[in-house]
């Protein structure tokens, strides 16, 4: 009996060890055929030429995603700005504030916000907040400015749960030690709580700007999507994912390749961007 | 009722056995070319074989300039091309089964009615910025283009840029008929380009160089932003082509691709 129990455990084993190993096996999939698909182009036309030239014109043979590289990290940093401090704010709030009653809630209802279709968030924005945009600061509404505000909310769980998680993990002998020395609440959150929780928080905000440099339809539907660098915050921009989406439809031969380095270029900023986030949680677990 | 129902289901299902039965041999229709005339070749295709239910036909992408060649290595049976055949490519037979023109459009509230292509031009390339330069409000204009790749852009940057000038990196993009149309509607200062077909009431054609864009107006030529639908054949078609060729010429075919927005050239 035992045994045939023991023998079950150890194929149970090896059968979750598989379906683990099928999911680095997909990682490694997506990996090579982006390379397969988008390296070719990049020995054809020039590193150079793609990741620093200024003009994408696929069909007459120009690659140049510079503007699209700059433009999805101007969006990002938008975001940041916009959905750092509330994140980190509503995070504080939840880990220092909230009653038992109210986490009930307001947790639930972060979740919630995180399960938001992305097509939802960019249908809302074209609806209200370009119109919005438009009669108050003038422009066509479809900005930098708009995605930033958009991508600011679509950040905020990512920010808001991790900086929590970290926010909770800060030892109650620290906020006993400040309250004990006669700071006050605010002045234990500000100069003891959030400095210890600091690099989780950093994390946080780096996983939110994966997202948000990722985030494709929302950026498609608000941002307007013109190829130039913009030049102030009404301005509309393209980012890199909104290229692949944009021109896929249509794109054959070299500008469907073309658009296949866009994305070898969005998973390489995107894997620097993840192990910053890693490089940085295990810091804070080593000390 | 039910009984002549059953019947006739019954009666369907066998006469579909049977005509497979029959013909083994079922007549295989290769076509490609233009992403612009793709999909409407497709739907074509779709009510021809139908009424041909010996009929395959194969609809594929590649673009006009694919399509020509095809035709040309005879590696297909009829190529689709959204633009005029350049002098060396005349050799091939060509058919034109309609016209798509395209519509410069803006809000219904924007005063402006009329452009000349040359203004048309300067709007898109970015030397004309500001609505006051046609003699509106001083307000920048909003001008949206399609993506890259886009056949309504070809014909765009063929039939109004030339080769004068280049659609400005600055303009904003969009990538369909429905969501250029749908930013004239919710923006007062916008001004974009979609196919004839797509237009109605929410926004407002403007006519260039004083032609409205109407059928009427592509059919005598005097509109200018017009390309053609065209099938190619490496000389006199198939009997298969032919036959579909014909059926497109129909009165059916012609009727399914007016209520697609195109304009049929026998009416």
């Amino acid at each position: 009996m035992i045994d045939r129990a023991l023998k079950i455990d150890k194929y149970i084993r090896v059968l979750l060890l598989l379906f683990a190993l099928s999911s680095l096996l997909f990682l490694f999939l997506i990996f090579i055929f982006i390379l397969i698909e988008g390296l070719p182009l990049f020995l054809k036309v020039g590193l150079k030429n793609i990741i620093f030239g200024f003009k994408w014109a696929p069909t007459r043979g120009h690659f140049g995603i510079f503007p699209m590289i700059v433009s999805s990290f101007l969006v990002t940093l938008g975001a940041l700005i916009v959905g750092g401090p509330l994140g980190l704010a509503c995070a504080t709030y939840l880990a220092e504030y909230a009653g038992k009653k109210r986490k009930l809630f307001l947790k639930p209802a972060l979740e919630l916000l995180a399960g938001i279709p992305s097509v939802v968030y960019g249908f809302l924005g074209v609806i209200y907040i370009v119109p919005i945009i438009r009669e108050t600061l003038g422009g066509s509404g479809f900005s930098l400015l708009t995605a930033s505000i958009i991508l600011g909310i679509m950040i905020l769980p990512t920010i808001i749960s991790i900086s929590y998680d970290s926010l909770m993990s800060v030892p109650r002998s620290y906020r006993e030690g400040a309250l004990a020395l006669g700071a006050t609440k605010w002045q234990t959150i500000r100069r003891v709580i959030i400095p210890a929780a600091r690099s989780g928080i950093i994390a946080g905000f780096i996983l939110g700007m994966g997202r948000a440099i990722g985030e494709t339809m929302a950026v498609i539907m608000v941002a307007g999507n013109a190829l130039k660098i913009p030049t102030s915050l009404l301005d509309p921009l393209r980012t890199l994912t909104s290229n692949i989406a944009l021109e896929l439809a249509y794109a054959s031969g070299d500008h469907r390749k073309g658009l296949f380095s866009t994305g070898v270029v969005l998973l390489i900023i995107i894997m620097i961007l993840n192990y910053i986030a890693n490089f940085v949680v295990k810091k804070k677990a080593i000390k | 009722m039910k009984n002549i129902l059953f019947l006739l289901i019954l009666s369907t299902i066998f006469s579909c056995f049977q005509t497979k039965k029959v013909d083994h041999k079922k007549h295989a229709i290769m076509i490609a070319g233009s992403t612009s005339v793709m999909p409407f070749t497709e739907k074509l295709a779709e009510y021809f074989m139908v009424g041909h239910p010996t009929y395959i036909v194969n609809v594929q992408g590649g673009g006009s300039t694919a399509g020509i060649q095809a035709t040309f290595y005879k590696t297909v049976d009829i190529g689709m091309s959204s633009r005029e055949l350049h002098d060396e490519e005349l050799n091939l037979k060509q058919t034109v089964i309609c016209y798509d023109g395209i519509a410069v459009i803006v809000h219904p509230q924007n005063p402006v009615n009329n452009l000349s292509l040359e203004q048309v031009r300067d709007i898109f390339s970015g030397k004309i910025r500001n609505w006051k330069e046609l003699s509106w409000i001083d307000r920048d204009i909003d001008a949206v283009t399609r993506e890259e790749g886009s056949g309504t852009r070809g014909a765009f940057e063929e039939l109004v840029m030339k080769k004068k000038a280049e659609i400005s990196d600055a303009i904003m993009v969009q990538d369909s008929n429905g969501s250029v149309k749908e930013m004239v509607v919710t923006d007062p200062y916008a001004i974009g380009y979609i196919s004839l077909g797509m237009v109605d009431s929410k926004v407002k054609a403007l006519s260039v160089d004083g032609v409205m864009p109407t059928i009427q107006n592509i059919k005598n030529k005097s509109y200018k932003i017009v390309r053609p639908f065209i099938y190619l054949t490496n000389g006199e078609p198939s009997n298969d082509a032919k036959k579909f060729i014909d059926y497109v010429l129909s009165k059916e075919g012609q009727n399914i691709l007016k209520k697609e927005g195109l304009v049929p050239v026998n009416d």
